[in-house]
């Protein structure tokens, strides 16, 4: 039958395209290529303690950006999460300031965080309002409470177990973090909720489909309550991270960590429509930003380059993703 | 998984889903107005009527959508009391809906059994909710297969597939999960000529495995060539019960547009049988 024949050829040419856009092949080999031109271009760029110092680099945004992936996979976003992240860090590091019991500050602090994405999550699942506008609501709260809480003051880190995640160990002469475990760890946590799990699934057809995930009997608003409320946790967790990154819990920090987790999530491959991509790519795009910002500096180039190209890598990663959805129509 | 296969099966002809004198209105609006319905095991039963004429007032309270002020749904003749769309799939019926209700984004097994999952056996599934892909994989190729659907593969995309394959998927997983009948609500009227084809084929497969079909369409074509009896609705009610046999196309339009005259009572008469 000669419909065979263009079915195989067509599934060929889908199966190579799918390969291309989709899963975190694409967004690897950028990210091996700018590898290649900085380890050719300068001499320090491979040395151990610099590639150690490019995934510390990027531990904060890298765990945001989990969350952030969540949450976009079900075709939403979120604006709000340095701010939410900030927040944590200024409740766990002003108590502990104030001499109260260390565990507890840290567990308040993310449970905290927890709540505003249950604020956030029950706005968008129940109310039906849109992400964008949930979101960039809660940047202005969370960040005017944040400021409120800190009232014009930063707090050092000195206390033992806040900081802890910034301490290492060595292997094979390189620094790694406990921070960096638990952003990898978490990245394997969410692989497998994501594509083991029927929540996964169901994370995925909310963003591909939001009525299909319905009519099929999806319970879609406690679906999307429950990617709120964890992508917040995680959240939690990021300012855990960015109190041992950077041992000062200051308000004014982590201004663009929002907009760096939803780059990462798109050069990862991620489809800002929903329902399309991975988290292996969004820890790849984590990596792509980190690499790139370190290479650059260590080239000797103007900061501002930085932004430059990573500006550039967010246009190309939206680009194939728009170009090969307009191929499957 | 339970199958028509598995589950008892009425003896041919006799009701299996009967609605009784259904009332609904909305405001001043009567979009049924003492309408009657009976499905009867082994058969495709057509639903059509003119814009306006309560068939899919009617389908959307068979299917849970919409609960009626007045009369009665029986299943197996006991009565029921659908208030949400899942209260009828518990109970075995599966609803096939006009838009194509897949996640183009994942693959055919994966929609099959889409908000339906089934999870490892042993600690893997009920502590660390582990899907069992493989199982659902080979019971969406059998599955498959016993529906004669083909298909390039059970791990492709939806998206890779034609409008007519991604409307038989959704055919498919009502046929394989509904253990009574299956609703299908304008199941073509998205579809081209060639396409409506495999889902036509699709559907009579599922009757021919023993489950009855409730098709609502609009395309007469598509109803003679499926239907093994004709229900024609007209304001609000059944105006007649026919076959593809005793009307013609033209003699079954003019019915559905009330220029003939159907074989139950007229509209409006207050007489109740």
């Amino acid at each position: 039958m000669p419909a065979n024949g263009v079915a195989s050829l067509n599934r060929g040419t889908v199966a190579l395209g799918r390969a291309i856009a989709t899963p975190a092949v694409g967004p690897l080999v950028v990210l091996v290529v700018f590898c290649a031109i900085f380890s050719l271009s300068t001499h320090t760029f491979l040395a151990v303690g610099n590639l150690s110092l490019v995934i510390q680099q990027s531990v904060i945004v890298g765990t945001l950006a989990i969350g952030q992936t969540l949450i976009i996979l079900t075709a939403g976003i979120d604006l709000a999460n340095g701010a939410i992240a900030v927040l944590g860090t200024i409740v766990a590091g002003r108590l502990v300031n104030d001499a109260h019991n260390p565990v507890l500050c840290l567990l308040l602090a993310i449970f905290l965080c927890t709540f505003v994405g249950l604020l956030s999550g029950l706005l968008v699942s129940r109310l039906m309002l849109p992400p964008f506008i949930v979101t960039l609501g809660l940047l202005g709260i969370v960040t005017a409470s944040t400021r409120l809480i800190a009232q014009g003051g930063a707090f050092p880190v000195t206390d033992e177990l806040l900081g802890w995640t910034g301490n290492s160990f060595i292997v094979d002469g390189s620094g790694v973090t406990y921070g960096m475990l638990i952003m990898f760890g978490l990245y394997a946590l969410v692989w497998y909720l994501l594509t083991q799990t029927a929540w996964g699934r169901h994370v995925y057809a909310i963003g591909n489909n939001r009525l299909a995930a319905r009519l099929v009997g999806i319970p879609v608003q406690n679906r999307l309550l429950s990617v709120y409320v964890f992508a917040a946790f995680l959240y939690g967790i990021g300012a855990w991270l960015a109190l041992g990154r950077i041992p000062n819990a200051d308000p004014n920090s982590l201004q663009n960590a929002n907009l760096d987790s939803i780059t990462a999530v798109v050069i990862g491959g991620t489809s800002l429509f929903g329902g399309r991509g991975s988290i292996w790519g969004t820890l790849v795009g984590t990596l792509i930003v980190s690499v790139l910002r370190n290479g650059l500096t260590l080239s000797g180039f103007d900061p501002l380059w930085q932004d430059l190209v990573t500006g550039v890598l967010v246009i190309s990663a939206v680009a194939v993703d728009q170009i090969s959805r307009g191929k499957q129509r | 998984m339970s199958t028509a296969a598995e589950s008892k099966t009425p003896a041919k002809g006799e009701i299996v889903l009967e609605a009784r004198n259904i009332v609904k209105r909305y405001g001043h609006v009567t979009a049924l107005d003492g309408a009657n319905l009976e499905l009867r095991a082994g058969e495709v039963l057509a639903v059509i009527g003119d814009n306006g004429a309560g068939k899919s007032t009617m389908v959307k309270v068979l299917c849970g959508a919409v609960v009626p002020d007045e009369g009665e749904v029986l299943l197996d003749g006991v009565p029921v009391h659908f208030t949400s769309p899942m209260d009828p799939r518990k109970r075995g019926i599966e609803t096939v809906y006009q838009d194509l209700a897949v996640a183009p984004a994942l693959d055919i097994a994966t929609n099959l059994f889409l908000g339906r999952e089934v999870r490892c056996r042993g600690i893997l599934g009920s502590w660390f909710r582990m899907l069992d892909k493989r199982r659902m994989k080979s019971e969406a190729q059998k599955e498959m297969t016993e529906l004669k659907f083909r298909l390039p593969s059970i791990e492709s995309s939806v998206e890779d597939l034609s409008g007519g394959q991604r409307q038989g998927v959704a055919v498919a997983r009502a046929g394989i999960f509904a253990r009574r009948l299956v609703i299908m609500d304008e199941p073509t009227a998205a579809l081209g000529v060639r396409e409506s084809g495999e889902v036509l084929n699709l559907i009579r497969t599922i009757r021919d495995r023993g489950l009855p079909v409730l098709l609502i369409s609009h395309n007469m074509p598509h109803v003679f060539e499926l239907a093994d009896r004709i229900h024609i609705m007209r304001l609000g009610r059944r105006v007649a019960l026919t076959t593809p046999k005793q009307h013609s196309m033209g003699e079954v339009v003019a019915i559905m547009t009330g220029a003939m005259p159907g074989n139950e009572q007229a509209p409006g008469a207050d007489a109740v049988k």
